[in-house]
Order: C-alpha cells, then structure tokens, then sequence
C-alpha cells in the first residue's frame, strides 16, 4: 500500500518533470524569436528620428552615405514586391500542377521516384542557385532577348521560382493526397470525367492546404537573400520593365550591412528596412494561417 | 581566377572563425575584404617565418572590422577607407585609442568587357557615365549599344573613394547595378559586353579589359607618382600603439623585403 504510494508519487515526480522539461523547450524557440524581434525593433527605431516614416517608406531615393544622406527605401520595397509577384506567377502554376499531376495523375511509382526529385530541389543551396543564374542565365537572357543586362528582375523571379516550387508543391501534394477518397469516388461515380472531378472535386476540397503552400512559397521568397543579391541586379530604382535590375531589401541589408558604420544612421536605417520586411513575412504567415484555419478541410461533410 | 578568389576567401574566412574558436590565436584580424588578400598573404608568411604566432584572419568589411577593435574582439582591423569620427568617439569611450597604419596603396581602375573598343575615357566622361548622363557608348565613340553602368554598393570603401575622386561628391545614378564585391564585379562585367565596372587593382585579370584614365594607365609607378587619379591608401588599425606579437606583425607588414613585397606579389601596390 505504502509502496504503491510512493511509487505514484514518483512517477507524478517525474510526469512533472517531463511536463516542465517540455515546456522549457518549447518556450525556447519562442524567447528567441522574441529576443530577435526585440531586437531589431531597438536597433531599427532610431533611425524614425532623423526621417519621417512617411519619408523612409515612401522616399524614392536610397543613398544612405551620401551628405546629406536619403534613406527613402520605396524602390527596394517595388523591388521585393516584384520578385515576389513575378515568381510567384511562375512557381504557382508550376508547383500547383505538379502536384496535382503527382497525387492524381501519376503512376505509384513514377509518384515515388518525381516527389523526392522536386524536394531535392529544395535541398539546393540558394547560393548554388544564385551562382548560376549569375554565370549561365544572365548571359544566355542577354544573348537570346538582346538586353543590355541580364542581371535583372526577370531572372530573379525566375530563380526564386525554382526554390519556392518545391515548397508549393510537397505541401500542396499533400493537402491533395489527403483529400477523402470518398470524395472522388462519389464523383467519378456520378459520371464526372478525371478532369472534372480534379477540377470540381479535388482543387475545392484541398483549397485550404493549397494556399497555405502558396504563401509559404511566396514568403520563401520575398525573405530569400543571396540570390536577389547576386542576380537582381541592385539598382535601387523603381523597374519600369521586367527586365530592369532591382534592388530588393535583404540584398540591400546584406550587401551593406558589413561596411555600414556600427550604430550609425546607416546601420539604423538597414534595421528599419529588416524591420519593414518582417512586416511583410509577418502578415504572410498571418494570412497562411488564417486562409488554412478559415477553410480548414474537416472531412468530406464540408463540401 | 576572380571566382577562385572569391571561394578561397569565404573558405579561409569560415576556417579562420573556427580556428578562432578552436584555439585563441595570438593574432587575430578582421575587416574590409579587399586588404583581406593581402592580410592572408603576409600573415602566411610570417608564420611560416614565426611558426609558434597563430594569427586568424577574417573578413566581412572596412565597418565589421572596425566595429570589432571597438569592441576589443580583434588585434588588427583591415580596413579600405580611414576610420570616420563617429568610429573614434565610440573607440574612445571604450577606452580604446585607434592607431592608424596605412599599409599599401591601391588603384581602383575602370574596366569593361574585352571586346569594347574603347581605351582611354577622360575623368569627366566617368562622372557623365556614372551620373547617367551618357547612356550610350556611341557618344564615346563606341557601338550603338545602351551603356551597363556597374558600381559598387554606396557602404563600400571603394564606394566612397570613386565617390570621391571621380563624382566631386555628385551621386551614382540609381540605375547602376551596384555589386556587393569586387568579385562580383569582375563576374558582371566579364560576362556582358556593355557593361563598365571599377575595381581595385589587386583583382584585374585576363577576362577584362582595363581602361586608361586621362591617358595613363593604371600601375604602382602611377599610383606613386600621383598621375594615375583614382588610388586610396589602404589601412589596418590597432587599439592603441600595437605591442608584442601584433607590433612584431605590423612591423613585418611595413618591411619593404617582407610584407610590401609580397602585396606587391599580390597586385597590390607596396608603399615604397
């Protein structure tokens, strides 16, 4: 009796500390991020003192070591804006139909042989990948549209394409593959060809899954760094075409981070603009988020 | 060549931070990357001379650096533009006293895709091309081709001195490609036959053509003499005079029949 009480004592000990353990380690993660936020917004505010928000958001020209010195950053914020939306057009169609053709339409083991090669083009570092769009797609852009430059938005977009794809598509790949059996079968039980019922039964079903991988996508690359740095360009001008170099802003941190004078306007300037892009990867995960809560896919009574 | 160069630095960069944690090195040294070739090189050779002095060098630039003799965690900062007064003012708050040396001489020398046919552009046609004024290599005598004006990021010390001695203190167009390295910038211009870029001359090689500036060419007799008109001196800094090994580095580094000849080995230009 006495034994077997204090057996549970110690295993209630024990369960506590597991408990606590678990939660330090979660609690972890989280410190940190906030630690980082906080962070960024001290070394970043300073900088509110010298410009106007509205002056630093909305200013065309970025010439932070000049005397007097702009620190408008509106061209850098086009720039990420249009590296995103242009990749985007490229990797959405391309990451949503591969996987639609993977989960659907592929044969079992075609299935297991293409999804790791897209995952592996995950795995690719993005310095790789920057590296030949600077030494083989540039020259080839150059030659083939006779442009004066092929460091430009056009080949940015398409090379963050290449590293959102495989995000877009494991995860869209799944949502589709989770999609209820059921569902389908009813479908072609009704006489719907494949077509319709991929397109009026699957695609619907597994919407919610689908743009969260589309955000993720895009939020992949609007964050991405060393390849904007090495193949935009990094003019700080607003594009008035696709193929125009841009500088987007973490080419912009990175870039000049190193040379900038420690706590100066500058290097204050360079945070704020950290700060304006987690601005922007912050409401693309919000909106991930909220999209996959909102149309969450419960089972086939939904539809 | 520039891309072998650009490797090796990020290499010898990423095994000198973890032999800098691994073992404390009695040198340590840090800062711009365009002394950073010649900082590896001298530093190679005195320990091969000094073989019981560990010095670990790093990059990361002329700013890092000098942040990092602020902040004590380094013995020498590199740096390719001399320290602002901002810099001072934190130094010697900390109680650190920044002791300059300037250790070699460097060209920035414009330079376009082999196959231009330009030679020789004046100063003034520099500053109308990097202000966007002449956009075409037709006015320059050239082809009917739209000019790719390439520059360095506006933080860089090499920035700052074309700013300098080509601009009068005008700006850079926004147009310019502006490139993170000189690596970077070799790349670019290399591979597009309507670019024009600077450089510094320790990074000149065969897949570029230089140009000529107000007719002369870009050499150590040049940067010397004062006739080539775009060099700057290169520095590295100490907290406060430098003593033991770091003295002993410096002194090496100075030394006409050690350091100075073998930046010149470099592409550099030796003080002397």
């Amino acid at each position: 009796m006495f034994k077997d009480q204090h057996k549970g004592k110690s295993r209630r000990i024990k369960e506590q500390w597991i408990k606590a353990s678990f939660f330090i380690v979660a609690f972890a993660s989280i410190s940190v991020l906030a630690l980082i936020v906080i962070f960024l917004f001290m070394e970043g505010l300073p900088i509110f003192s010298k410009v106007t928000v509205k002056d630093f958001i909305f200013g065309h020209y970025w010439y932070p070591t000049s005397e007097p010195p702009d620190f408008g950053i509106f061209p850098l914020i086009i720039a990420s804006l249009a590296v995103t939306v242009i990749s985007s057009l490229i990797s959405i169609p391309l990451g949503v139909f591969t996987a639609l053709y993977l989960a659907e339409v592929a044969s079992q083991r075609l299935r297991e042989w293409v999804k790791p090669m897209v995952e592996l083009l995950a795995a690719l570092p993005s310095v790789v990948i920057g590296f030949f769009g600077m030494v083989v797609v540039a020259p080839f852009l150059q030659n083939a549209l006779d442009i004066p430059v092929g460091l430009n938005l056009f080949n940015a977009s398409l090379m963050l394409a290449f590293m959102s794809v495989p995000t877009i598509c494991s995860i869209s790949e799944d949502a589709i593959f989770s999609v209820p059996r059921e569902l389908k079968e009813a479908s072609l039980a009704l006489g719907a060809t494949r077509w319709e019922t991929i397109w009026r039964v699957i695609l619907p079903a597994s919407i919610s899954g689908i743009s969260t991988a589309i955000i993720l996508g895009m939020s992949r690359a609007i964050g991405e760094t060393m390849v904007v740095l090495m193949v935009a360009g990094g003019a700080a001008m607003i594009p008035s075409s696709i193929f125009d170099p841009v500088r987007p802003m973490p080419a912009s941190i990175a870039a000049e981070m190193a040379e900038a004078p420690f706590r100066g306007d500058h290097y204050y300037a360079l945070f704020a603009t950290g700060i304006v892009l987690f601005l922007f990867t912050m409401i693309f995960n919000m909106v991930a988020d909220y999209i996959s809560n909102r149309f969450r896919q419960v089972g086939a009574s939904t539809l | 060549m520039s891309i072998k160069k650009y490797f090796t630095g990020m290499i010898v960069t990423v095994i000198c931070l973890y032999a800098g944690l691994a073992m404390a090195g009695n040198i340590v040294i840090t800062g711009s990357t365009t002394v950073l070739p010649i900082a590896q090189k001298v530093a190679e050779a005195y320990m091969s001379q000094n073989p019981d002095v560990k010095i670990s060098i790093s990059g990361g630039g002329s700013g890092e650096g000098i942040k990092a003799l602020i902040d004590g965690t380094t013995s020498i900062a590199d740096s390719s533009r001399f320290i602002k007064d901002s810099e001072i003012k934190q130094a010697v708050d900390k109680g650190r006293y920044p002791v300059p040396f300037a250790i070699a001489y460097d060209c920035i020398v414009p330079v376009v895709h082999p196959s231009n046919t330009i030679v020789n552009l004046t100063v003034q046609q520099l500053k109308g091309i990097y202000k966007g004024e002449i956009k075409n290599w037709k006015e320059l005598g050239g082809p009917d081709k739209k000019i790719v004006v390439i520059s360095r990021d506006t933080s860089s010390g090499t920035y700052e001195v074309w700013e300098d001695k080509v601009m009068n203190k005008e700006k850079v167009t926004p147009a310019a490609l502006m490139q993170a390295s000189n690596g970077a910038i070799v790349q670019a211009v290399s591979s597009n036959p309507n670019a024009i870029g600077y450089i510094g001359i320790g990074y000149v090689d065969s897949s570029l053509k230089t140009l000529m500036v107000d007719k002369v060419k870009a050499s150590a007799e040049t940067a010397l003499n004062g006739t080539f008109p775009i060099h700057r001196a290169l520095y590295m800094f100490t907290s406060g005079w430098p003593k033991g090994d770091t003295l002993n580095f410096i002194n090496f580094m100075l030394n006409p029949q050690k350091g100075q000849k073998y930046l010149k080995e470099e592409g550099f230009v030796p003080l002397y």
